[in-house]
């Protein structure tokens, strides 16, 4: 371990994270407003846009994210007529492949997860909207869509995980996120340890933050599912002689 | 087309690698995860605390920092361990060095799953067995196995998912897998994309498949109750 490779690199590493953070924000915002729309049509079963997301989401979790971003970043070139368009502006930057891919790779998982909680709400809970003369549209948007976002805090928050660590294959096309800045740092002094280790402490900080956080989110959000909360304490002793 | 069936047999032989990978990283991840498993339900503290360090570091570190890590950082122990022994320099190979960086970091994966699958097993079975006279051994090869088994398979299913997935990082290293070569035959015949989706297809395949395995064991194992 030699310390003043991270330390006269402070600036590499702290851009490095920058990228990283802003990468993986954008895509989630982006992912999240993709796939709160597609949860709702592959929910209600729309003919023919229902299949075609199933097929989306369907290419986009069975396949390798790296092999998506050399799609978008190396596979569009192949063909004249993008190279020819407007859209090249976009395709032949590395930054910008990587935003679409991980956009379209996250909201492909949260499409999903939304999905599973939309269609596992509980039938009583829209029946009682319904016996207070909600519109199907009111039920959704007071009752349904609210309560299915909070039931999927938990799977949502290891998606985020997992696309902060996927933005590590960012620097398979040229991004300089953080592990981009580590590889650097590696080619430079022929240190593995030093670089590698100290972008694994970064990352596992981020983590731990982001687990707290979604932590919170949880017990502000769904403290009313868990046994312990005093409305459902009392049924809990009726179940349990 | 010519050209795509002229490199076909490239991007194949790059899948076999891929699978075989895959499942030789299983296997390790299988060890370590029963062996992690026991040691956070039934070891003593420090062996605990071990596998809870092991749990908690691998799975907060991306996959791809670990593979550099253990890659790099690998070749230059072995270096050390060759000069100090004067034997000959072993080059590391990134079939090796990958399958055993992919097994140590879905072992901590691998972990959960099983002490979980076990957590979830009713504590009457066992005692069931207890007054039935079983010995620990037998108790465990009877009962807690099978059960676990029962409850492991869907999580142990998506980790394998996820695994084969991951496999596809170690192409960045080198390893002569179905992305790396899809990515060399799109290079060579100036086709990209094709031999890019190819390789994609063959990952659909190789997912859709494992999926259809997951549905008939999970109805076979629910015959157990």
């Amino acid at each position: 371990m030699n310390f003043s490779i991270v330390i006269d690199n402070i600036p590499l590493l702290l851009d490095g994270l920058w990228v990283t953070l802003h990468l993986i924000s954008l895509s989630l915002v982006l992912g999240f407003m993709l796939a709160l729309p597609l949860a709702l049509i592959r929910h209600f079963k729309v003919p023919v846009a229902n299949q075609l997301i199933w097929g989306f989401t369907y290419f986009f979790r069975s396949t390798p994210l790296i092999l998506q971003i050399y799609l978008i970043y190396y596979g569009t070139g192949q063909f004249s007529w993008i190279r020819d368009s407007w859209m090249w502006v976009i395709l032949e930057k590395a930054y910008l492949c990587g935003l679409i891919a991980f956009t379209l790779n996250t909201a492909a998982y949260t499409t999903e997860i939304f999905r599973n909680a939309l269609d596992t709400m509980r039938k009583n809970e829209i029946e009682a909207a319904i016996a207070f003369g909600m519109s199907t549209w009111k039920a959704y948007t007071r009752i349904v869509i609210p309560n299915s976002l909070r039931r999927s805090i938990p799977p949502y928050s290891n998606e985020v995980i997992f696309l902060l660590h996927s933005s590590s294959i960012a620097s398979a096309i040229t991004i300089t996120e953080l592990t981009g800045a580590a590889r650097y740092l590696y080619s430079k002094y022929y240190d593995p340890f030093t670089p590698f280790l100290a972008v694994s402490l970064v990352y596992l900080v981020i983590v731990f933050l982001l687990t707290y956080i979604f932590k919170l989110l949880e017990r502000r959000f769904l403290s009313y599912l868990s046994i312990n909360h005093e409305s459902t304490k009392k049924l809990g002793d009726f179940g349990n002689p | 087309m010519e050209k795509f069936l002229e490199y076909l047999p490239l991007v194949l032989s790059g899948t076999w690698i891929t699978i075989s990978v895959s499942v030789l990283s299983l296997f390790i991840a299988v060890v370590l995860g029963l062996l992690g498993a026991f040691g956070k339900l039934w070891g003593n503290p420090a062996t605990k605390r071990i596998c809870t360090i092991y749990t908690t570091l691998i799975r907060g570190v991306p996959d791809l920092l670990l593979i550099l890590l253990i890659f790099y950082g690998g070749q230059i122990g072995i270096n050390y361990i060759t000069e100090f022994f004067e034997i000959d320099y072993i080059n590391i190979s990134p079939f090796i060095s990958g399958v055993l960086t992919i097994g140590f970091i879905y072992g901590a994966y691998m972990v959960e799953t099983f002490r979980g699958a076990i957590l979830a097993i009713e504590q009457g079975q066992l005692e069931a067995g207890h007054s039935f006279g079983m010995t620990n051994l037998t108790l465990f090869r009877r009962i807690t196995f099978p059960l676990m088994v029962k409850h492991a398979i869907a999580s142990f299913m998506n980790n394998w998912l996820v695994l084969i997935k991951s496999t596809a990082l170690i192409s960045i290293v080198g390893l002569e897998d179905v992305v790396r070569k899809s990515n060399m035959a799109g290079q060579i015949t100036k086709q990209p994309f094709t031999f890019l989706l190819t390789a994609a297809m063959i990952y659909i395949v190789i997912t859709s498949l494992s999926l259809w395995v997951i549905r008939s064991l999970e109805k076979k194992y629910q015959v157990i109750e």
